[in-house]
């Protein structure tokens, strides 16, 4: 899927900004009672997702998603240029991986927000196996793609 | 009032997981690649997401419904079943290949790299074609 590039050990930053993923999570259960999971919020989007709340869900889902997007617009506003980042550039590799974390995520009810973030959160023993079944696969498949060959 | 807090939780959110190095699929596989070139800084991410969610729940759970919605609504499933292992599956492999998971694909849009302009439509479609899978005999015959 490319090559290699080198990243920084970075604890510090990397608590603080999962203390921000937190926190939002909580404000989202506060106001909304609901849990912050990027799949299901997508989801509802589409329409076809009937358990996951109905019309009255959808205005908060939209603008979540609109202030994810917006998010790097804000970090160029606070730090004067966009935030650092090497997607791979193998298209059909992207496109492939895509398809699997959307329909994974899909089927097995959650993602790393979710399942990782939120489920854990409540000490969901659903949540643990999918969040240790993902992360094993990931670390197997990332692991072959740039070993095996 | 509602969007606007929906948009400033989603922002929050997104500005955390650019902080945190999360939103960053190089990082991302580097954090994979256990035994290549490591770099553990994700799972203080996931440590620091979930130890402020763990603790923060509690304290709004305690006001007893939340503050715009008419009451908590947490999943009621419980079960360890096929379709959450096949998904989980699915989706740790596509996260291996890309190194997005969906939040981070979402808040890389309007950097507008080639692969996440291939990546987030073929998620959607994912997500569409996932959901429509749950209702497959295979994944119905038990638990769900």
């Amino acid at each position: 899927m490319g090559p290699t590039v080198a990243t920084e050990f970075t604890p510090w930053l990397s608590l603080f900004g999962g203390a921000l993923i937190g926190l939002s999570a909580v404000m989202v259960m506060g106001v909304f009672g609901k849990i912050a999971g990027i799949t299901g919020i997508t989801k509802g989007l589409t329409g076809l997702a009937p358990r996951v709340g109905g019309p009255g869900d959808r205005d908060w889902r939209l603008a979540f998603l609109l202030g994810l997007i917006a998010a790097p617009v804000a970090v160029l506003l606070a730090t004067g240029s966009f935030p650092q980042q090497t997607v791979p550039d193998n298209l059909p590799g992207m496109a492939l991986a895509g398809l699997l974390v959307g329909a994974g995520t899909a089927l097995g009810s959650g993602c790393t927000s979710g399942h990782g973030v939120c489920g854990l959160a409540r000490l969901s023993p659903r949540s643990l196996v999918a969040v240790v079944t993902f992360l094993t696969a990931a670390v197997v498949t990332t692991t072959v793609v740039r070993h095996a060959f | 009032m509602r969007p606007a807090l929906g948009f400033i939780a989603g922002l929050i959110f997104g500005i955390g997981l650019i902080v945190s190095g999360m939103a960053d699929p190089a990082k991302v596989l580097n954090f994979l690649d256990i035994f290549g070139a490591w770099d553990p800084s994700l799972a203080f991410v996931m440590g620091g997401a979930t130890l402020t969610a763990l603790a923060g729940y509690r304290l709004v759970w305690r006001q007893g419904s939340p503050a715009v919605g008419a009451r908590f609504d947490l999943p009621d499933n419980t079960a360890i079943d096929a379709p959450l292992i096949t998904g989980a599956t699915i989706f740790g492999i596509g996260w291996g290949l890309g190194g997005f998971c969906p939040g981070p694909a979402w808040t890389a849009l309007a950097l507008g790299s080639p692969g996440t302009l291939m990546f987030l439509p073929a998620m959607v479609i994912g997500i569409l074609l996932g959901g429509a899978a749950k209702s497959f005999p295979i994944f119905t015959t038990k638990g769900a």
